[in-house]
């Protein structure tokens, strides 16, 4: 890139998703970067088109339509550099279609090595096919089946620390050599392999792999067993992903030879836009990106820094999956009317095959809405399983640990000390009403304690990781100005109640000096409306059996923040439970979308009567 | 001026089709261009190699792994038989014999002195590709298979089951609006693909089968009916490969929907020709559809002229076909196109159009919720 990041003054940004394109514009002025226009449209890596550029034309036409500046040239290129009226400074772009990119991993022992490797690959923006382990009670010719069948875009391997043993490692290179692995896509080339575990492993994992595979190789990610080095890794990941597979797929090489930077997979870029903000602001967050085909989750919790992507949960291509891993019960719960199964499989199958339509009516908001709870619910149990705390290593146990039967491997996920819960994704993004995307956030994700809720508001956390490779500064102020809209503050005792019984008593000081008190019964909910950088002192009375701060009947005092939405008190219980019963359950239902205000009153008392 | 539409499937009457028939790995192409080739007809072949074992020798023999070498009897590019021994180790000043055998019949491939384990080598795989459809080979990619070329009409389904398969057209529904049920099928559409209206039952599907039918088209498809067929409730649209007995081609979507009028009459019009069917489907990362190739003798008069549907977008008088509840599966043409985005029922602000329905009535549907059709 030639131009100096001080003069860059209008910023032309693309996400190519699995579903749609995204196009958005940055512009200077003054002495500030704004995000001031976007576009979007179908992604075109498919046939009859197999050219991801013209989704990305057509996205950033509709930008050029809405914003008056024209960026497309006659011949189908965008205009770089900015002159007038027209034109951008520089272009930057990620991706996750055609399925983003695609890699085993192999291990010595599953939850060490094989899952370091499985981190670093998830790190890189990768979806993992499947891991590989020494140990993972599958006999070598299943392995070697295996491998053989699902054509990774590369492969991972790891295993043995620096100066350990090296015959498990060299045995799964002879597995990978035996099974001949075919890359997905271009037969021509040999598959990518990156080496990453003990050194003195190299030369005869050099001697096995070396001719059949491009072989490459990087310091171990676990050298010793209580460190993850997973940087080099990651890094080596990155360079191979554009070399052959950004290279490969349909319209790519094009693509790239039009971005004033590498492409990012957009998993890659949603992360590390998270950790700076978790770093920066020194809390822990999760955030989520629900789009057609998959869910990731990023989460950082102790300072570290994990992600996990649900391949077969998502929204359009995936959301028959979402169907049949968490059955129509599931789903059903959430809905305020029945609906007979035949129906409901068929438009649920009808959104897989056809996955760019909208929900038109209320009834199909609702049902999609439903069908996300259940993919982010099931998207964030792999994630907790996933972000633990390294396995394998020793550590100083007390008495308290032996009886509590805490171990290395647990998870990292806290949902009493998360502080910032981020949402994005088409589904959450563009809910028609924000109380609406808080709603599926809380109910997926059921925060504990306090914990501040924000959206991606027009799904652009992509295109900021991707800048701030090359323009932290801009990226950094179109974030906290225009990236995050806050939706408020989730207040939600731990503990199970009675209905009936508890009741709950709360007082809010809001700003100007008014309060706002009242009680609230067990099975409730509660908004308050405080508005987009205002605060408020909430108090609420010890309560037996529950925890809100320090531990069970303490109380909570403390400053909270509003949003778009407001403060909401969430005495529903941790553990969360919908009442059995059909009557009582679509009572509660209402009960609580009228509480958070979730849809207009004439539309849910047509969905679900008086 | 960018337009959000979702473009259709192609129905025609007349195209020149071209089928790239390629081998997995390096083989031989069993054809030259200029031959006419049939569907069932092989036209490369290649070996797979055979499936892997491994067998743990040092374990077996009970040395450490740099010892297997002077204990091994087999030799790189040795055949093997089952239960065979492979190596074997004398213990104990040769009092004690232990034995490492083979576990399949192949060949022994390797042995590896750092871990110790020997790979054996079953026999080779034969993969081979047929033609597929009837037509001309029109290229040879050497040692890859060929590209075989034909005019032909075409159908693309939206959703399929089952592999390639081909037969005689035969029509079970003679209206589009018809349910394709089980007492319409009897044993005159053994090897025939078989027409349908709106729906194909479960039942029905099965007496396809029963009858050997070779596949079924149709309009739409319970999803309920769906996993009863299959057995299980398909999660990830990736098919192509179930071994059902039929191959089925759903051609609007799930549910009852009539068959599109053009794609039924045009499938009437060629009851009785020879038709390839592929129920493949994979609806991300490089979309597959579903398809029926009809071929016949064409020249460069024959292609049907016809309004592509990704180069021109969305205009007044398009004929389109709604693909989202409400009005679901219901045809008519754009009467308006509003630039400014509306709110709709869910609240959603979106990008809509206003379509005429045949009998006069008009409705706001979102741009997104169309399909566009070709004349």
């Amino acid at each position: 890139m030639n131009i100096k990041p001080e003069d860059i003054k209008i910023i032309l940004a693309t996400d190519c998703g699995s579903t749609t394109t995204k196009a958005i514009l940055i512009q200077k002025t003054g002495d500030e970067y704004r995000q001031t226009h976007r576009g979007e449209a179908p992604t075109t890596v498919e046939a009859p088109f197999e050219d991801v550029t013209m989704g990305v034309l057509n996205s950033v036409a509709e930008v050029a339509e809405l914003s008056g500046r024209r960026l497309i040239s006659e011949d189908g290129k965008i205009i770089t550099p900015a002159n007038g009226n027209e034109g951008c400074d520089i272009y930057i772009s990620t991706s996750s279609a055609g399925g983003g990119l695609q890699m085993m991993v192999a291990g010595v022992v599953r939850k060490m090595t094989a899952e370091s490797a499985e981190r670093a690959a998830l790190g890189a923006g990768s979806i993992v096919m499947d891991v590989i382990a020494s140990n993972d009670k599958r006999l070598p010719h299943q392995q070697i089946e295996r491998i053989r069948h699902l054509r990774p875009d590369m492969i991972l391997l790891s295993g043995g620390v620096d100066g350990g043993t090296t015959t498990h490692v060299v045995a799964l290179a002879e597995l990978i050599a035996a099974a001949d692995p075919r890359p997905r896509l271009g037969s021509g080339y040999k598959l990518p392999v990156i080496y990453a575990g003990n050194k003195d492993a190299t030369d005869a994992v050099k001697e096995r792999l070396e001719g059949k595979t491009d072989l490459s190789t990087v310091e171990n990610i676990r050298p010793v067993l209580e460190r993850e080095n997973l940087r080099p890794a990651r890094e080596k990941i990155h360079d191979l992903f554009m070399e052959h597979v950004m290279a490969q797929a349909p319209g790519y090489g094009k693509l790239m030879t039009w971005t004033h930077a590498p492409i990012m997979p957009t998993p890659g870029a949603v992360g590390s836009i998270l950790k700076t903000i978790a770093d920066r602001q020194g809390i822990e967050a999760v955030g989520v990106d629900i789009g057609g085909a998959t869910t990731d989750i990023f989460s950082v919790f102790q300072s570290k820094f994990n992600r996990t992507v649900s391949a077969n949960l998502g929204m359009s291509y995936s959301i028959s999956n979402v169907f049949a891993e968490t059955g129509l019960e599931n789903v059903m719960r959430w809905v305020p009317f029945t609906m007979d199964e035949l129906d409901l499989r068929n438009r649920i199958k009808n959104k897989m095959i056809r996955p760019t339509t909208i929900p038109q009516s209320i009834r199909e908001l609702v049902l999609e809405q439903a069908v996300a709870k259940e993919a982010l619910r099931l998207a964030f149990v792999q994630h907790k399983e996933f972000a633990t705390e390294l396995k394998g290593v020793q550590q100083q146990r007390t008495i308290g640990d032996t009886f509590s039967q805490a171990s290395s491997g647990a998870t990292l996920v806290n949902m009493s000390t998360l502080d910032l819960l981020v949402g994005s994704g088409g589904v959450l993004s563009h809910a028609p009403r924000m109380h609406q995307t808080t709603m599926m956030m809380i109910d997926a994700f059921l925060p504990e304690k306090v914990t501040r809720l924000a959206k991606d508001s027009i799904f652009m956390m992509p295109h900021l990781g991707v800048l701030a490779q090359v323009h932290p500064k801009a990226a950094t102020e179109v974030f906290e100005k225009d990236c995050l809209i806050y939706l408020g503050t989730c207040v939600a005792p731990v503990g199970e109640g009675k209905i009936g019984k508890d009741v709950l008593e709360y007082e809010a000081t809001l700003p100007g000096g008014k309060t706002e008190s009242g009680t609230l019964p067990f099975g409730s909910m509660k908004l308050i409306p405080l508005g987009i950088g205002e605060k408020a002192r909430l108090k609420i009375k010890g309560l037996r059996g529950f925890d809100l701060g320090e531990g069970r009947g303490d109380s909570l005092d403390q400053e909270v923040d509003g949003g778009v939405v407001g403060l909401v008190i969430d005495f529903r219980g941790r553990p969360f439970r919908i009442p059995e019963k059909e009557a009582d359950r679509l009572a509660k239902l209402k009960e609580w979308m009228a509480a958070l205000d979730v849809y207009p009153a004439e539309a849910l008392e047509k969905l679900i009567g008086k | 001026m960018a337009h959000a539409y979702t473009p259709g499937l192609k129905v025609t009457k007349g195209t020149l089709l071209r089928k790239s028939r390629i081998l997995p790995l390096k083989g031989e192409v069993l054809v030259k261009a200029g031959d006419a080739v049939e569907p069932d007809q092989v036209v490369a072949r290649t070996h797979l190699p055979g499936e892997v074992m491994m067998v743990n020798v040092a374990n077996q023999l009970g040395v450490p792994p740099e010892d297997v070498a002077e204990c091994m009897i087999k030799k790189p590019g040795d055949s093997v038989e089952d239960g065979e021994v492979i190596g074997r180790a004398k213990s104990f000043f040769g009092l004690f014999k232990s034995e490492a055998k083979a576990n399949m019949t192949g060949s022994f491939e390797s042995v590896s002195f750092v871990t110790g384990q020997a790979v054996l080598r079953g026999a080779p795989i034969p993969v081979e590709v047929k033609a597929y459809i009837h037509g001309k080979v029109v290229e040879v990619i050497e040692q890859e298979g060929v590209v075989v070329e034909t005019w032909a009409s075409f159908v693309q389904g939206i959703f399929g089951i089952g592999g390639e398969s081909h037969g005689e057209i035969k029509v079970a529904c003679t209206d589009p609006g018809q349910k394709l049920t089980e007492e319409k099928i009897d044993a005159s559409f053994e090897g025939k693909i078989v027409v349908g209206g709106e729906l194909v039952t479960a039942e029905a599907l099965r007496k396809a089968i029963r009858v050997k039918a070779r596949g079924v088209i149709s309009g739409g498809f319970n999803d309920k009916d769906l996993k009863d067929f299959l057995g299980y409730d398909l999660g990830v649209a990736i098919t192509g490969h179930e071994d059902i007995g039929i191959t089925l081609v759903v051609t609007e979507g799930f549910g009852e929907i009539a068959m599109a009028q053009k794609t039924h009459e045009l499938l009437c019009g060629l009851e009785g020709k020879t038709a390839s069917i592929n129920g493949a489907t994979q609806i991300r990362a490089g979309v597959i559809r579903p398809e029926v190739v009809i071929p016949f003798e064409g020249t460069a008069d024959t292609r049907e002229a016809s309004t592509v549907a990704f180069t021109s977008g969305l205009e007044n008088g398009s004929p389109v076909r709604i693909i989202r509840h409400p009005y679901f599966g219901n045809l008519g043409k754009v009467s308006d196109l509003p630039p400014e985005l509306q709110v709709l029922e869910s609240g959603s602000k979106a990008r809509v159009l206003e379509v005429e329905f045949p009998d006069g009535k008009k409705a706001i549907i979102p741009r997104a919720n169309v399909e566009l059709l070709e004349d």
